[in-house]
């Protein structure tokens, strides 16, 4: 509506004063009923959510919390998919003076158990009946919990605890409090400053336990700004919103950022559906982890692979012009017209299809961050002409503190930190970061916070360099960098993620710090090469039985011959082995961002490892493996260990 | 539409009364009594080739027996051809996925809304006024009640016949449910699923029971004794052509003459466990 409202967020000043909710109620009266501040997929339709909407229901779920007895300070859970209730129970939180806690959709019951335990959580929102189930089964052991809301009253028709209590009553709760005291919900609104704790911020750790990062307004506001100084948006784009709240990526985007910029926040209709809706919206901009990027690289090379011969031909001929103009562009040289012009011709008869299949058509600035993301990735995309850049952040400074500028990206590096940041790079080469988005310390975690918070710098624990034209170049956690047979320093993960590539793996963990030789464990893409088992008519009837197949070992073992190329002999796989089960979160393998945890592995798969690095052929595994509803499987099986051949 | 409101829970809903259907000289019913009340899932039990699917053929009219009486409603429907009959109200799925599969699975899905369709081929070719509307409501339901419900908004435009087997048995009920039915068949919902895809399954099954939108009274045939044991309100025993019993899951677990006849051969059939 208000033209002069596009752009503004650099006139908003963040003062000391200034909290999520002042602003919240700024926005949310000026967009009024005019414009949409979010828009779900329900049955099928694009429902939209007015920002007068959403300001009405965050204001009776925060009055409803009150009249349940939520006091300053307090702690307030979120569990469920992204939704805009999940958004309307944070945002009310926030309005009532309370802090939110996010936890994964998918965690364990000791995960959960864990967090609102150690978090203290007094209200736990909850979605339907999974994440109530959860949360009754660890009930009796949390004391401090009192009241589980949720809005989903699919399979809820039997249950009758009293601690249950669904949204729409909690916020029937909130309108009779409004009738008892109308100023109030303006009152607390009205109340707090900037450098109050706004959320609290369960971090992964790849390592150990979750620490709970303690992040404030100010925090989260200066976060939004000053990635917004770099990259404007408007307020009439387009964000969806799919990847889990419980990582600070997308709280940045959803409330730092959409906040600020008033842009609209799209919901997909299921977490399996995301993609597809990705599309039917064309976001603006985008903040994604490396394996969905990685996802959609698999699945355009495996369409290509399905592809008939003459779009093959297309697809390849674009593609080369693409990674042509790309290279050109990476080394900051001018591209000829000749080029241009192909280009041009490459983009109308294939990039262009291609980017909209796979929902970038509108991207603007695609950003991935998290983990570390291969080159061979990179390349891919710029030579779609997407606008990817790498970031580099941690919960603890709420977000991101270093991103590539647009026209200047070297795919190797993160980039430049964003303004109102300082990173340095210590003695010992880790770095260190100062700005007002630096979080707080850690929730009852004293002795963490002094190693991680040190005269206002914030210890990221990860080592890096910067690089001649000021890019930082972050290396690896700190312990995760190996030492290779000559003494070099390796990162494995720099060769996880070209390994990674190959449609035909999904996932990948490198061995070999401190070794005679590098070696690798595999997982292969269930789908992808199931398929091209089909064709070649090998017949299976198992994962585990898929993987250990002599011609899935040859398929392997051309991959890694493109992923060894060009790298030192002593940096290159010289064994691998195809695990006979995926990586798995749940098994806590991996993280729940999806990243590999070294340590774990390397005790769970010893006996693997050893083989490696033994003359044995092959490795015999006797294991038991334990469902999440607590049904176990046993496991037999041997795993061939192969020579990489020259 | 079927008018739902008629009979109050625990009323008798279908009524087969000395129910006898042979084949040449193969005797599969012999004289069966069977009484299904509404709100109940009523589940019918016994060892392969005991005439189960007979049993749910003559409910539903595939075949005619006969001797005996089909009551729905107190309504004696012998005589009636099975399209009658699902406008009547009664619905079922097959042992075997029956779906269409080039069709989506919406369309699938919408072909079991057929039966409630009004407009005729004129209007419907012309698809204006009333027949866009109608259409529009139709779809409203499908997507509202049903795709939501079974949870396969992902696959609502995939051809049917691409999905794995148990997403088309989630189809073939979807489809089921369309017809807004009272009394739903469902013909071993669960054979060849695997634990997850069952433990959905009987979720479904249990929702559509008792969740307020619904409240089908359900008759059903499986093998897996475990969610027979656990679902049923009434378990009904069949073994070559007569019932052995009928009666509540726990009287059916302790009668001897069962466990002799089905339950003494649970490792055969409920290996899933």
């Amino acid at each position: 509506m208000h033209h002069e409202n596009n752009n503004d967020f650099s006139k908003i000043k963040i003062s000391k004063e200034l909290t999520i909710p002042k602003l919240f109620y700024r926005q949310a009266t000026t967009f009024g009923k005019d414009r949409v501040a979010m828009r779900e997929k329900e049955f099928g339709i694009w429902r939209p959510i007015t920002w007068q909407d959403y300001f009405e229901n965050v204001k009776y779920i925060a009055l409803g919390l009150i009249s349940l007895g939520l006091e300053e300070g307090d702690k307030v859970s979120m569990i469920g998919d992204n939704r805009p209730e999940g958004l309307w129970a944070e945002m009310a939180t926030l309005c009532a003076r309370g802090v939110g806690v996010w936890l994964f959709r998918d965690s364990l019951i000791d995960e959960v158990r864990y967090i609102i335990d150690h978090s203290d959580t007094r209200f736990l929102f909850g979605e339907g009946q999974e994440e109530v189930d959860k949360a009754i089964s660890i009930f009796n052991e949390c004391p401090k919990l009192q009241k589980i809301i949720w809005d989903d009253p699919k399979g809820m028709r039997n249950y009758d605890q009293d601690y249950l209590i669904s949204l729409k009553e909690l916020q029937q709760l909130g309108r009779e409090l409004e009738k008892e005291k109308p100023h109030l919900f303006d009152e607390l609104i009205n109340k707090g400053s900037g450098e109050e704790v706004a959320l609290l911020f369960y971090t992964s750790g790849t390592t150990a336990l979750p620490k709970g990062a303690l992040l404030s307004h100010n925090n989260m506001l200066t976060m939004g700004q000053h990635l917004m100084t770099v990259d404007p948006c408007e307020s009439t784009d387009d964000y969806v919103s799919y990847l889990p709240f419980a990582w600070i990526g997308e709280q940045m985007m959803s409330i730092s950022c959409g906040l600020q910029i008033g842009y609209t926040i799209n919901f997909p209709e299921e977490p399996e559906t995301a993609q597809e809706n990705i599309r039917e919206i064309g976001p603006h901009v985008m903040f994604a982890p490396p394996r969905m990027y990685e996802q959609m690289t698999r699945s355009v090379q495996v369409k290509y692979l399905d592809a008939t011969w003459i779009k093959r031909k297309f697809y390849e001929f674009s593609t080369y012009v693409g990674y042509k103009a790309a290279n050109l562009k990476f080394d900051k040289k001018p591209v000829p017209i000749f080029w241009r012009l192909i280009e041009w011709l490459a983009s109308i008869t294939v990039q262009k299809k291609l980017k909209d299949h796979l929902g970038l058509s509108r991207v603007r600035n695609a950003y991935t961050g998290g983990a570390a993301m291969g080159p061979d990735h990179f390349r891919f995309f710029h030579a779609l002409g997407v606008n990817l850049k790498q970031i580099y952040g941690q919960t603890e400074v709420a977000g991101i503190s270093v991103v590539h500028r647009s026209g200047d990206i070297k795919f190797d590096t993160v980039g430049h930190p964003i303004p109102g940041t300082e990173v340095k790079i210590a003695d010992d080469g880790e770095i260190l970061t100062r700005s007002s988005s630096v979080f707080l310390g850690y929730y009852k975690n004293p002795e963490a916070t002094e190693k991680t918070l040190r005269d206002g710098w914030l210890y990221s624990g990860d080592r890096g360099f910067m690089d001649d034209d000021g890019h930082l170049v972050v290396f690896d956690r700190t312990k995760d960098v190996f030492t290779l047979k000559d003494g070099k320093p390796f990162a494995p993960q720099y060769l996880e993620t070209r390994l990674k590539f190959s449609p035909y793996i999904r996932d990948s963990w490198v061995i070999g710090d401190k070794k005679d030789y590098i070696s690798a464990v595999l997982c292969i893409d269930y789908a992808v090469v199931g398929k091209w088992a089909d064709e070649k008519k090998l017949n299976y009837t198992s994962y585990q039985e898929l993987s250990q197949m002599p011609e899935i070992y040859d398929l392997v073992e051309k991959q890694i011959h493109q992923a060894n190329k060009d790298l030192p002999d002593l940096a290159k796989v010289v064994k691998f082995t195809n695990l006979y089960k995926e990586l798995d979160a749940d098994d806590d393998e991996l993280t729940r961002t999806r990243k590999l945890r070294r340590a774990f592995v390397e005790k769970r798969y010893e006996e693997i490892v050893d083989a490696l690095y033994s003359d044995n052929p092959s490795v015999h595994i006797d294991t038991t493996i334990k469902y999440e509803d607590g049904r176990q499987a046993h496991i037999e099986t041997d795993m061939q260990i192969r020579t990489v051949r020259d | 539409m079927v008018e739902s409101n008629t009979l109050n829970k625990g009323d008798v809903l279908l009524d087969l009364e000395g129910i006898h259907m042979s084949f040449g000289k193969v005797e599969a019913l012999a004289g069966i009594n069977l009484q299904i009340r509404k709100g109940e899932i009523h589940s019918v039990i016994g060892p392969n080739g005991a005439g189960k699917t007979v049993m749910m053929n003559c409910i539903n009219g595939l075949y005619r027996p006969q001797k005996g009486n089909v009551l729905y409603k107190g309504q004696r429907i012998n005589h009636f051809r099975p399209y009658q009959r699902a406008s009547l109200g009664i619905s079922r799925t097959f042992q075997k996925v029956e779906v269409f599969g080039g069709m989506t699975v919406l369309d699938n899905i919408r072909l079991g809304r057929h039966i409630h369709m009004k407009s005729g081929i004129a209007s419907g070719s012309l698809y204006v006024g009333k027949t866009a509307k109608e259409e529009v409501k139709h779809r409203r339901f499908i997507e509202e009640e049903i795709i939501d419900l079974l949870e396969i908004e992902s696959i609502r435009s995939k051809p049917t016949g691409m999905l794995p087997y148990g997403l088309q048995k989630r189809v073939e009920l979807g489809r089921a449910l369309a017809l807004e039915p009272e009394l739903l068949i469902l013909d071993e919902p669960l054979a060849g699923l695997n634990l997850e895809e069952v433990e959905d399954m009987a979720r479904f099954i249990l929702d559509i029971n008792e969740e307020e939108r619904w409240k089908v009274t359900c008759l059903l045939v499986e093998h897996d004794m475990g969610v027979v044991m656990d679902l049923s309100d009434r378990v009904f025993v069949l073994n070559f052509g007569n019932m052995i019993m009928d009666g509540t899951p726990e009287e059916v677990q302790q009668n001897p003459e069962v466990v002799k006849a089905y339950l003494g051969e649970e490792d055969l059939y409920a290996s899933r466990k």
